[in-house]
């Protein structure tokens, strides 16, 4: 890193880049070393079938990913993602109820579902400025009872056919793969969208967003608009993890349960820094399909699947810890670029 | 500063190739979690069990076509002391523990028409309903308020745990109002009456025989739980590894779920990738489904399977031919409580300990009970027995 600092100082814009990929290489580097751990575990598992069946389990965490991504980079938390989920295969499975001819309007409207939640999340934390892990928690508890509410306390009702075909269905007789999954199509589809996304002007904006709000709107992004985007596009991805979930499985009354923390263990193991600002799409992504192949390589162990919840506590502590300690090393950088600050000059100064 | 980052990399894989390798070691010494079927002596009672399987076969007493008001060798105790002058104007209470899952949304479904049916009748008056939504805390909460305001003739109780509402249903006791307490337990037998279907060994049993019965010896089981620490649950695990342990089955092991069919879905396709799997034994049906799709997908023959008497189940069992058995923790018994609060309310006699039979649906009895709930969404539990209450079909079709 020390090498890399004098051109940091002469071209900044380059330095984020630069010390994010070195996180995108740690995720992926922790990646490999899963994966090598299932393959002794399990020699077939890089067939392409068992690789196929895990892209397809992986595809909808992928999805919440992206969009806790989005919304963690501009330095906000979205908990509401998984009782949205939760949320919108319970009704769909109501709307849809086994009649096909409902699954194009039911798709829709649960795409507006998704947004107008994710709107009312950003407008909620932007325009009334409460603080949005409190926003998202209310609107994870007032889906979670809604739904309760509406349902009589269990889900009703049946998805058609067509509907669960993005889950569950993909392109049969590929060579070696046998079949591709819709899923995988999708998240990796989702991906791109998402990276050309982040090196638009609104992904710019986002990122310094959430490396410091106030500069950033005297550099003159709309603040309240960037964050309120990133929490609609939050809520668009759960919607088609929702449809991936509810394909996948269908409807059953736990669907969604504590997706938001395994979304958002995902982009810390990403090395996204919580509270804005830093990481890269990529290493979330790769960081749902560590967190994905941590849980398959559990069940491969026997470990029970009571103690995932643990595991994810701990891989939320260990990454952030691990990234405040590569933080420890930017700090003065970062504050250097922040003249004015009575107690951080003199920092600075005694590090040059 | 690098080096401390390139040590706890390393130490984090090392961590996980070290784990990589006891698995191994484990895994080659009893293959799997599955191979111990000594049941845990928590949730283990040699006599209770050897009960409820003995039960199973006991003709109960009461109506034939009324299994909610049979009952397995009761002992009937005389009620007159709390005989009520006009049964139509008292009031029952009933502190429920929660609707939190479909076997208890159908049961509460049931006990309402129950209660409409009695009303129209005169036989009860008011009924008021307080729902803890699994807290304990709630629930004894919410029984101190039916006991504070006096307006309750009669409390039913559904509790949440055992243990933790033990004192509170001694206090409605004390009270000096009739207690009629069903489904779970509680250890004291201050209630009038405690109702409940013959109960988890005899579920776990009922599955596990017909799997050692249907698959050949050496066959490949694995166990699909919802969660750990229910006594409920446990008791169906612990009757099951029982049963397995007398057969020649290999019970590949078992693995915890929540009852989500994503996670069911995956794990029985894992299982899939690592070699057959002959049987599937699950504690409740929530999800069967799902596990059985994981076989479509991986384009293998189902196996012989446990499920439960929830219609998704049953009908993709019926469609799909499968060789099947849906064990049953009677939904019926949540019509029982009611009754039996208007019976004492009428200083009629009731069994002390009112033991619902609990007969699992095989092939025989499936299409009919099909049948019966052609209407019904797929998350109902086909022996709900609700079909001669006024609200039938639509209350139970339209919740």
């Amino acid at each position: 890193m020390s090498t890399t600092r004098p051109a940091a100082e002469r071209t900044p814009r380059r330095n984020p880049l630069s010390m994010l990929s070195g996180g995108t290489a740690t995720v992926a580097l922790l990646l490999a070393v899963v994966f090598a751990v299932i393959a002794t575990q399990n020699p077939s598992f890089f067939e392409g079938p068992p690789l196929m069946s895990f892209a397809r389990m992986a595809a909808p965490l992928v999805l919440l990913a992206i969009g806790q991504y989005f919304v963690i980079v501009s330095g906000e938390f979205d908990l509401s993602v998984g009782s949205l989920v939760g949320a919108q295969v319970v009704i769909a499975a109501r709307l849809i109820d086994g009649d096909p001819s409902r699954t194009l309007p039911v798709l829709a409207l649960m795409l507006v579902f998704g947004l107008v939640v994710g709107l009312v999340n950003g407008l909620v934390t932007t325009v009334l400025k409460v603080p949005s892990i409190i926003t998202t928690l209310g609107t994870m508890l007032i889906l979670f009872g809604a739904v309760r509410y509406w349902t009589g306390g269990a889900p009703t009702g049946e998805l058609s056919e067509a509907f669960r075909l993005a889950g569950r269905g993909g392109i049969e007789g590929v060579p070696f793969l046998g079949q591709l999954p819709y899923a995988l199509i999708i998240a990796a589809a989702a991906t791109a969208g998402a990276v050309w996304l982040m090196r638009s002007s609104y992904g710019r904006s986002l990122m310094a967003t959430g490396d410091n709000d106030v500069a950033a709107a005297f550099s003159g992004v709309r603040v309240w608009r960037v964050r309120t985007t990133a929490f609609v596009l939050s809520g668009l991805m759960a919607s088609v993890a929702a449809v991936l979930i509810g394909g996948f499985s269908g409807v059953t009354a736990q669907v969604g349960d504590g997706l938001e923390f395994t979304a958002i263990t995902a982009v810390v193991l990403g090395g996204v820094v919580l509270g804005g600002g830093r990481g890269t799409v990529v290493a979330a992504v790769l960081g749902a399909l560590t967190v994905e192949a941590l849980f398959t390589l559990f069940t491969q162990l026997y470990l029970p699947a009571t103690i995932q919840p643990t595991v994810q506590g701990l891989i939320i502590i260990a990454a952030v810890a691990y990234a405040s300690r590569r933080g420890d090393l930017r700090l003065p950088e970062r504050l250097r670029r922040r003249p004015g600050h009575p107690t951080e000059r003199p920092l600075g100064t005694s590090r040059r | 500063m690098h080096v401390p980052r390139v040590l706890l990399a390393g130490a984090a894989g090392l961590a996980l190739v070290l784990s990589g390798c006891t698995g191994d070691a484990s895994d080659g010494a009893a293959d799997g979690n599955g191979a111990d079927l000594t049941p845990e002596e928590e949730w283990f009672d040699q006599e209770e069990f050897d009960r409820q399987l003995a039960q199973r076969d006991i003709e109960p007493e009461g109506p034939e076509d009324e299994p909610w008001m049979q009952a397995i060798e009761p002992e009937w105790i005389d009620t007159s002391e709390w005989e009520f002058d006009d049964p139509g104007e008292a009031t029952v209470c009933f502190s429920n523990a929660s609707v939190s899952n479909p076997w208890r949304v159908t049961g509460f479904i049931t006990m309402e028409q129950q209660v409409e049916a009695l009303q129209e009748a005169g036989e009860i008056g008011d009924f008021q309903v307080s729902d803890a939504s699994d807290d304990d805390n709630q629930q004894i909460s919410d029984i101190q308020a039916f006991v504070d305001s006096g307006d309750c003739d009669a409390i039913i109780i559904s509790p949440s745990t055992t243990a933790t509402m033990t004192p509170a249903v001694e206090t409605a006791c004390e009270s000096g109002v009739p207690v009629v307490v069903f489904d779970r337990g509680v250890n004291t037998d201050c209630a009038v009456t405690f109702i409940h279907p013959i109960g988890g060994y005899a579920y776990g049993a009922d599955a596990a025989e017909f799997l050692v019965d249907s698959l050949e010896p050496g066959s490949r089981v694995l166990a699909l739980r919802i969660l750990p620490g229910v006594d409920s649950l446990e008791h169906r695990w612990a009757a099951a590894q029982t049963v397995f342990d007398d057969s020649d089955l290999e019970i590949i092991g078992y693995e915890f779920t929540d009852g989500d069919g994503a996670q069911i879905k995956d794990l029985v396709s894992q299982h899939l990738q690592r070699g057959a799997v002959d049987g599937i034994w699950m504690d409740a049906g929530d999800g069967a489904v799902a596990g059985l799709e994981a076989f479509e997908d991986a384009g293998q023959e189902y196996p012989v399977v446990s499920g439960e008497d929830e219609l998704s189940f049953m009908r993709k069992w019926q469609e799909e031919e499968l060789e099947a058995i849906a064990p049953v923790y009677s939904n019926f018994q949540w019509r029982t409580p009611v009754l039996a609060a208007s019976m004492i309310l009428q200083g009629e006699e009731v069994p002390e300990e009112w033991v619902l039979p609990q007969e699992a649906v095989t092939e025989e009895t499936r299409d009919e009970l099909l049948e019966v709930n052609s209407g019904m969404p797929s998350l109902h539990y086909a022996r709900f027995g609700g079909e001669d209450l006024p609200g039938f079909p639509e209350a139970w079709e339209d919740r």
